[in-house]
């Protein structure tokens, strides 16, 4: 078990490093910098202008120097000053990480306490009514993007209350932000739950017809006992892998989220970083969001031991 | 002795209702605003859109200023602002400004006739000072500034090279605040300090913008907002519930379409919507390199096939207006009449005999309706530059041009456009100030930087020269329809119509008075007041 600890901190730190290089030449890639833009939003292309911000920059150097300058400041936890608005980028992102880890954790939390009780609901009473509502609406999960579904809510909202659930002030107290962020969080949880609810079906479906569950129930025990205790625990290995890639999924879906909502997250803030090639901000916001999506995959086969004791990873 | 008791009653009555306006407004409150988008920085000087004019120039003063209560920009509504008065020499070339003293900046420190010329000096591009302002997309405004001299602390002139009668209109726009000397450019570009009624205290990116009441502002009295709080808001869709929800008192400026009015009027019957031209207009760029278009019967071809009607009535419901280059009348200041407009090509009211000109040079071309012209029409990608632009397309088909849509990036969209890398491209163009000087100098001086088409014809650029130094008002306008025939014949940018959009608010947000000539003026809010 030790030795294989090490190999997967040695992948990650080799996944991370291959990311930050892909990250880095891709953004140079995409056409126009930050100097571009700078001038182009003025509505000029002054070449003398363009030069002299590209210098001030630092985007004259050699791409290499550029690269070892990023990686090394990281290394000292200095992530280098944002180009856009000039400040250090540590600044800019840090305030930002708490509310997107927050509508995150929501998301993920809004998403399994949905999907999997319902999952459950819609195998144990299949083809019943209440599994085809369940199913329907799971349907209507996976179709409605997260964008329509939270302008929809915006306008619900607005016409039967008059208010309008959007981050304009920053929350005062746990009560308020957890209020503010519990909307957006079941509308971009929506679709995963739709998705958990659905694997959580097929997965007990297909374990509540082994010979361990008919076993157990002719040995008396509870129609609880059997579906929570005897056949989900079995049936959620997939669920937990799915579990895992949704988590980086919501990701995604936060940006049109935060949009929408209006929340100050990094989602959104990663979006217009993109749209200013504010190179700085991109980059670091790319590596985190690549070290929590490594992370969780870590943990999520460190859970298939918790869940099967068969499984056992060999030094 | 009656008639004088009557008299003096009468008096005191008149006297009570002048007074009543000024009596009734209210100090305090936060003004709450939705912002459409994150300002790439807050320095207006830096700058060209009113995403950094409308939320920013309530921290700053000009030395003059369009008259803040006057709908319509006029040289004849120029007021005081940090200049008490002005004079121009004998040979007008010398314009001297008396300043106001006992004026402070934001950071206590105090202003004088050094900050106009620092400011200045930084425009012009003097070395000492390029620190302040990094790039500066209004050059073309003072080319013809050629030095900016102190005669005491509260005294300054601007040395002109020849007469230029509009140079006080530049000084009066919102685009021409004073900056502080002693400030950088950095914290020019973050957290701006100026003389102005409202101190920036906080710009948060892609978040907010924070100002609150500066209590030391030079104008007793005012503002009489304690603050102003700019949410940035990107999705429209969500700014517009926010406003009817009551989240802001108002909207971005401009930011309601006549599609969304309609909404906006049904879930919000109170709100007062008031629709304006922007002194925008959507424009048609024509390489006149990229062959066939450098032949001038295409160009005229291309302006004869423009049918301007479907894209009011599409984009605009129809409320769009007709110009040429300059805003038309009433609204506008120096734009040509009705009638002298409908005599210049792609204006007439007879399309179908406009087109089948236009299809008989496409014909003599050898472009048939079997065997059309192939060209991309290139666009910003952002939806009020793609709309036009899927018109146009549909429009040049009638002169057998088969057109493909090409949106482009707008980070990059200058830069092709400067490299020539199009044939026809759609474009909207903004007015600083309502006057010929910024219109024909930015976009057809063959000197510009932004003249995005390369226009070149010598006889226009000495009209623009001629016009510029005019001083008889009438003359001037003259001067200026014979440039705006020139440039429609030309098919120097063929304007398609100038846009008009609204701007909502709450009942209760009193004393704002928008601008109908230039978006980017009249948004220093000193004079606003909240009625709650």
């Amino acid at each position: 078990m030790g030795s294989y600890l090490v190999r997967r901190f040695l992948l990650m730190a080799l996944t991370l490093f291959g990311m930050s290089i892909l990250i880095f030449v891709m953004l140079r890639l995409v056409p126009g910098d930050i100097a571009d833009i700078l001038v182009d939003a003025a509505g000029i292309a002054d070449a003398k202008e363009k030069a002299k911000i590209a210098k001030e920059l630092g985007l004259d150097r050699p791409i290499l120097e550029q690269y070892g300058q990023w990686i090394g400041g990281l290394s000292r936890g200095d992530l280098g000053f944002a180009y856009v608005s000039e400040r250090p980028a540590i600044e800019e992102i840090a305030p930002r990480i708490p509310i997107s880890a927050k509508l995150t954790l929501m998301a993920l939390f809004f998403s399994i306490i949905l999907g999997v009780p319902f999952g459950v609901i819609s195998a144990v009473r299949q083809n019943t009514a209440l599994d085809y509502s369940l199913r329907v609406i799971s349907l209507s999960g996976l179709s409605l993007p997260s964008f329509w579904l939270g302008l929809l809510v915006l306008m619900a909202s607005v016409h039967w209350f008059g208010t309008i659930p959007i981050y304009t002030n920053e929350p005062r107290g746990f009560l308020q932000e957890v209020g503010l962020l519990a909307i957006p969080a079941a509308v971009v949880g929506f679709r995963s739950s739709a998705l958990i609810m659905r694997l959580t079906r097929s997965s007990m479906l297909e374990v509540m017809r082994q010979d361990y569950i008919r076993t157990a129930r002719s040995k008396g025990a509870s129609n609880t006992s059997v579906n929570y205790n005897h056949a989900l625990r079995n049936a959620l290995l997939p669920v937990v892998t799915v579990i895992g890639i949704e988590a980086a999924f919501l990701v995604g879906g936060l940006i049109v989220t935060e949009t929408v909502f209006n929340i100050p997250g990094v989602a959104r803030f990663l979006v217009e970083a993109i749209r200013w090639r504010d190179y700085p901000i991109v980059q670091n916001l790319v590596m985190l969001i690549a070290f929590v999506v490594v992370t969780v995959n870590f943990l999520v086969d460190m859970a298939y031991m918790v869940l099967d004791p068969r499984i056992k990873y060999a030094d | 002795m009656r008639s004088r008791v009557a008299f003096a009653a009468g008096t005191l009555a008149a006297f009570v209702l002048a007074a009543a306006p000024a009596f009734a407004q209210k100090q305090g409150g936060t003004l709450k605003i939705s912002h459409r988008d994150n300002p790439p920085s807050a320095s207006i000087h830096e700058e060209a859109t009113i995403s950094v004019v409308q939320p920013f120039m309530a921290a700053f003063n000009n030395l003059v200023m369009f008259d803040p209560n006057e709908k319509i920009n006029s040289p004849d509504k120029i007021v005081p602002d940090l200049a008490e008065s002005w004079s121009w020499s004998p040979d007008q070339t010398k314009l001297t400004f008396k300043l106001r003293s006992g004026v402070k900046w934001h950071d206590g420190k105090p202003f004088s006739a050094k900050d106009v010329k620092c400011t200045w000096d930084a425009l012009i591009g003097q070395e000492e000072k390029s620190e302040l302002i990094r790039k500066n997309p209004r050059k073309v405004w003072y080319s013809n500034l050629k030095d900016v001299t102190v005669g005491s602390d509260t005294e300054v002139t601007f040395v002109l090279g020849r007469p230029q009668p509009s140079f006080l209109s530049m000084l009066a726009a919102g685009y021409s605040p004073v900056y502080a000397c002693h400030a950088n450019g950095r914290d020019m570009r973050s957290k701006p300090i100026g003389t102005g009624p409202f101190k920036v205290v906080d710009f948060k990116r892609n978040e907010s913008i924070k100002l609150v009441r500066n209590p030391d502002y030079w104008k007793k009295g005012r503002p009489y907002l304690d603050a102003i709080d700019w949410k940035i808001v990107p999705n429209r869709s969500t700014r517009t519930l926010g406003f009817v929800a009551g989240e802001f008192d108002m909207t971005f400026d401009s930011d309601v379409t006549f599609p969304m009015l309609k909404d906006v009027k049904a879930q919000k019957p109170d709100a007062v919507c008031e629709a304006r031209p922007t002194n925008v207009n959507a424009n048609i760029l024509i390489n006149r390199d990229a062959p066939p278009f450098d032949k001038p019967e295409v160009r005229r071809a291309l302006v004869l096939a423009i049918d301007q009607k479907p894209f009011n009535d599409i984009l605009f419901e129809g409320h769009a207006l007709y110009g040429a280059a300059m805003l038309p009348p009433p609204a506008g200041f120096w734009g040509m009449p009705k009638e002298m407009l409908e005599t210049l090509p792609g204006f007439g009211t007879d399309i179908a005999k406009n087109r089948a000109e236009a299809r008989a040079i496409m014909e003599k071309l050898g472009y048939t309706k079997d065997k059309p012209l192939k060209i991309k029409v290139a666009t910003r990608n952002i939806a009020i530059y793609r709309d036009p632009a899927v018109i146009l397309i549909d429009q040049l088909k009638a002169i057998n041009i088969d057109a493909e849509l090409d949106p482009i990036d707008t980070t990059v969209w200058y830069n092709k456009i400067q490299r020539k890398d199009y044939s026809v491209g759609m474009n909207l163009t903004g007015g600083g100030v309502d006057d010929p000087d910024t219109a024909f100098y930015e976009n057809f001086h063959s000197s510009s930087d932004r003249n995005y088409t390369a226009y070149k014809n010598p006889e226009v650029d000495a009209l623009i020269e001629k016009q510029s130094a005019e001083l008889d008002r009438d003359k001037r306008k003259k001067i200026v329809w014979e440039i705006e025939k020139k440039l429609a014949e030309d098919g120097a940018r063929p304007v398609i119509n100038h846009n008009v959009a609204n701007t909502c608010w709450t009942p209760q947000l009193k004393g704002l008075v928008l601008q109908q000539n230039s978006i980017y003026n009249g948004w220093r809010f000193e004079d606003v007041w909240l009625d709650r």
